[in-house]
C-alpha cells in the first residue's frame, strides 16, 4: 500500500551512471526500492550497481518493465529526460533536478496535459512510501511507516516534519516533496486528493510556503472535499516581500502569496494550523487523539 | 538577472518594438555628445539603476539646453540614487541615457509576465499607465485586460485584438500593437524573460505606440545559454553581500534584526527565521547554505553572516539528508577557530550522524550552546542575543 509507489514499483533513474545518479540509486536499493536498472545514453548494455544499463528509456520499460523514473540529470537536460519518461509510458516521474529554465517547464507542461503520467517536481527532494519505496534525496532512516501523509514544498522543511511525526509515534504513509520551483507538476491539491482516497492516510500535514496560490487552492478544495483532519503549517511569515518573482507575480495570482493570506484561507477551510514549526508533530498527534 | 533601462531598449529595437531615439552616456562628455546626435531642442536624462520610482527621486529630469543635459550627467553619474525601491543606500549610477522627449497623448501598461498558477505566459495590459500597477489591481482589477499564451500555440491575433480595443486604441494603433505584442512575445521566449515590462506604454500626440520605460528580467537558471545577456549583468547594482554568498553557492538575503541565522535548504531557512520571530528575537538574515552543503561552504557562510555588524547571536540550524551532521560540525569548528566568532552560537544538528556531530561540538572546547528541538534552539539563541545586547549597551 502506499501513495503513487510502493513495493510493485519497478523503478530506473535517469543519469544512472552519474555521479547523483550513482549515488542515489544506490541509497535507494540499499532502502529496498526495487530498482530495475537505469538510462545513460551511450552505455545501453552495460551493468551499472548490479542493474542493467539502457539507452532510453523505451527501453528500460520494454525490457525491465520499469514504471517509475528518478531524473538526476543536469537542468539543461532535464526537460528533454521527462518527455521522454512520458512517451515511454513512465507513470510516475520524479524530478529532482534543481535549476530548470521557466519556459522548459512551460513546455513540458503544456505537452503532458491530457496525459496519465504522473510528474513529481522538479527541484524536490521526492515521494517516498516509508519501509516500500524510496525515490528521491531524502533520508530513508528518519522515516517510519504509519498514517500521516506528508506533502511539502521543501526538502529540508520537510524532513523536520517527518522527524517530528516519527519521534511522537505516528510514521509515515507516504510523503511528497512537490517542490519549490513556479511550474511543477503534483500541486497540493493532486496530493490532497491522492491522501484522501489512500485507505492508510489517517492524517495529512502540509507544508507550504509564501510565493504563488498554491495553499489557497489546497484551502479551497479541503473546504469542499475533505474529511480527514489536515495541519498545515506556511514558512515565511518574515520574509521579505518581492524578492523573487516581483509585484507583477502577485497581480497575477490575485494578490495572494503572503503567509497571513494563505493562513486565513487554510482556518476558514477548517484545517488545523500552527504557527510555529516545531509543533507540527505534535498538532498532528492530538488530532489523532495520541 | 535585471537588465538596465537601456539595456532592455536596445532589445525591443531588435525586435521591431519602437522606443524614443536615445543614446547612453558614461560621462558629461559623453551627455553632451549625445544632445548633438540626437539634435533637436530638448532632452531627457535618465539616471540607470535597477530600480524604479527614478522620477520622484531626482532620476529622470527634462532639459531644454545641452549645457543642462552636460551638468544633469554630471550631478547623476557617480552618485548613488536613492529610490523607494532601493535601500537607504540607493544604487549607484554608472551611466545616464540621453533621450529625445515625448510628445504623450495617453499612458498604458503593458507586461509580459509567467503566471505560475496558470502554467503560461501571461499579457497584462492596463488604460492606467505611469502608475503603480500592483495599486492599480488592488484598486480596480477589472482595469486590467489579461490573455494566457498557449506555449504550442503561440501568441495568436485574437489576443492582441483583445488588448487593443480594451485599450481603446484605433485600427492604427491596433495594427502597431499586434506588431509590438509578437516583437515582445518573441523577445521574452527567445531570451528566457521572466518579466518583460513597459510602464508607460504612450500613445503619442501623433498617434504612434512607443515604450517611454522598459524593464526585462530573466531566469536566471536559463543564463546558461544566453551567454550574449548574461554579459549585460551589471553586478554593481547588487548587494555586495548577496554577491559574495552567490559566489559561493549560498543564498543570503540582509534584514534588519541582530540574529544571524544559518540554514540548509530554503523552507527550513525561511521556517527558522519565523521560529526566531516568534519566540521574540529579530533574524538578521535569511541564509540558505543548501540542502546538500559541505563544511567549506559552511565555513564561508560563517564568514558572511559574521559581516554584518548587526549580529550579535548565531543560531546554526542544520538538518542532514544527504549532508552528514558529523562533516558540518567539523566545518563549524574550522569556521569558529578560523573566524574567530567572539558573539553566542547556538548549534541544532539533526538527521543523518546527528549524534556524531554534537559530540564533535560538545568535544571541541568550543563555547557554544546545542540544542536538539527547533524550540529549545529558538529559546537559546533568543536569550544570548538579549544578554549579548545587554552587556554591549552596558560597556
Amino acid at each position: 500500500m502506499g501513495v503513487l509507489v510502493d513495493n510493485d514499483t519497478r523503478v530506473i533513474c535517469q543519469g544512472f551512471t552519474g555521479r547523483q545518479g550513482t549515488f542515489h540509486s544506490e541509497q535507494a536499493i540499499a532502502y529496498g526500492t526495487r530498482m530495475v536498472g537505469g538510462v545513460t545514453p551511450g552505455k545501453g548494455g552495460q551493468s551499472h550497481l548490479g542493474l542493467p544499463v539502457f539507452d532510453t528509456v523505451h527501453d528500460a520499460v520494454h525490457e525491465a518493465g520499469a514504471n517509475a523514473s528518478m531524473i538526476y540529470v543536469p537542468a539543461a537536460f532535464a526537460a528533454d529526460a521527462i518527455l521522454e519518461a512520458a512517451d515511454a509510458g513512465i507513470e510516475v516521474i520524479v524530478c529532482i533536478t534543481e535549476g530548470i529554465p521557466v519556459l522548459d517547464m512551460l513546455r513540458v507542461k503544456a505537452a503532458l496535459a491530457g496525459r496519465d503520467t504522473v510528474l513529481i517536481g522538479p527541484n524536490c527532494p521526492g515521494i517516498i512510501t516509508p519501509g516500500a519505496c524510496k525515490i528521491g534525496i531524502m533520508p530513508g532512516a528518519i522515516h517510519q511507516p504509519g498514517r500521516v501523509g506528508i506533502v511539502s514544498r521543501s526538502g529540508t522543511l520537510t524532513y523536520e516534519a517527518v522527524f517530528q511525526t516519527s519521534v511522537d509515534g505516528l510514521g509515515q504513509s507516504t510523503c511528497i516533496g512537490i517542490g519549490g520551483d513556479p511550474i511543477q507538476g503534483l500541486d497540493f491539491v493532486d496530493c490532497l486528493r491522492l491522501f484522501e482516497a489512500d485507505p492508510r492516510t489517517e492524517a495529512i500535514l502540509m507544508v507550504g510556503e509564501i510565493g504563488g496560490s498554491a495553499e489557497e487552492a489546497a484551502a479551497a478544495y479541503i473546504r469542499d472535499h475533505g474529511t480527514k483532519p489536515v495541519v498545515a503549517y506556511i514558512a515565511g511569515v518574515t520574509a521579505p516581500p518581492g524578492k523573487r518573482m516581483g509585484h507583477a507575480g502577485a497581480i497575477v495570482t490575485g494578490g495572494a502569496g503572503t503567509a497571513e493570506g494563505k493562513y486565513q484561507a487554510l482556518e476558514s477551510a477548517g484545517v488545523a494550523t500552527v504557527r510555529s514549526p516545531a509543533e507540527m508533530g505534535a498538532r498532528v498527534a492530538a488530532l489523532l487523539g495520541v | 538577472m535585471n537588465l538596465h533601462e537601456f539595456q532592455a531598449k536596445e532589445l525591443f529595437r531588435a525586435h521591431a518594438v519602437g522606443v524614443p531615439d536615445g543614446v547612453v552616456a558614461r560621462s558629461p562628455g559623453q551627455a553632451l555628445a549625445a544632445t548633438r546626435q540626437l539634435g533637436g531642442e530638448r532632452w531627457v536624462v535618465k539616471a540607470q539603476v535597477h530600480a524604479g520610482g527614478r522620477g520622484k527621486a531626482g532620476g529622470v529630469v527634462a532639459c531644454d539646453d545641452p549645457a543642462q543635459v552636460r551638468a544633469e550627467a554630471a550631478r547623476l553619474l557617480g552618485s548613488r540614487l536613492q529610490t523607494a525601491q532601493t535601500g537607504a543606500d540607493g544604487l549607484p549610477v554608472d551611466a545616464v541615457l540621453v533621450e529625445a522627449p515625448t510628445a504623450i497623448a495617453r499612458e498604458l501598461y503593458l507586461g509580459l509576465l509567467v503566471d505560475r498558477a496558470a502554467e503560461r505566459i501571461a499579457i497584462m495590459a492596463s488604460t492606467s499607465g505611469g502608475m503603480d500597477i500592483e495599486a492599480v489591481a488592488a484598486r480596480d482589477p477589472s482595469a486590467l485586460v489579461l490573455v494566457h499564451v498557449d506555449p504550442v500555440v503561440g501568441l495568436m491575433p485574437w489576443q492582441g485584438r483583445r488588448i487593443g480595443f480594451a485599450l481603446g486604441l484605433d485600427k492604427p494603433q491596433r495594427a502597431a500593437l499586434q506588431q509590438m505584442l509578437q516583437g515582445l512575445y518573441r523577445l521574452f521566449v527567445d531570451s528566457d524573460a521572466s518579466l518583460v515590462e513597459i510602464n508607460p506604454l504612450v500613445v503619442t500626440a501623433e498617434g504612434g505606440l512607443l515604450a517611454l520605460d522598459a524593464k526585462v528580467n530573466l531566469d536566471a537558471n536559463a543564463l546558461y545559454r544566453q551567454p550574449a545577456l548574461e554579459a549585460l549583468r551589471d553586478s554593481g547594482q547588487e548587494d555586495p553581500r548577496e554577491l559574495a554568498a552567490a559566489a559561493h553557492q549560498l543564498n543570503y538575503i540582509s534584514l534588519d534584526g541582530n540574529i544571524g541565522c544559518m540554514v540548509n535548504g530554503a523552507g527550513l531557512a525561511m521556517a527558522t527565521m519565523d521560529l526566531v520571530k516568534l519566540h521574540g528575537g529579530a533574524p538578521a538574515n535569511f541564509l540558505d547554505v543548501g540542502g546538500g552543503t559541505t563544511a567549506e561552504r559552511v565555513a564561508e557562510a560563517f564568514k558572511l553572516v559574521l559581516s554584518d555588524p548587526k549580529v550579535c547571536a548565531v543560531l546554526v540550524n542544520i538538518f542532514g539528508g544527504i549532508v552528514r551532521c558529523d562533516l558540518i560540525a567539523e566545518g563549524i569548528i574550522r569556521a569558529v577557530r578560523d573566524v574567530r566568532i567572539d558573539v553566542p552560537l547556538v548549534v541544532r544538528l539533526q538527521g543523518t550522524k546527528a549524534a556524531e556531530g554534537r559530540a564533535l561540538l560538545a568535544d571541541s572546547g568550543l563555547e557554544l550552546q546545542t540544542a536538539g528541538s527547533l524550540s529549545e534552539a529558538a529559546d537559546k539563541v533568543v536569550a544570548a542575543a538579549a544578554g549579548a545586547g545587554a552587556s554591549t549597551g552596558s560597556a
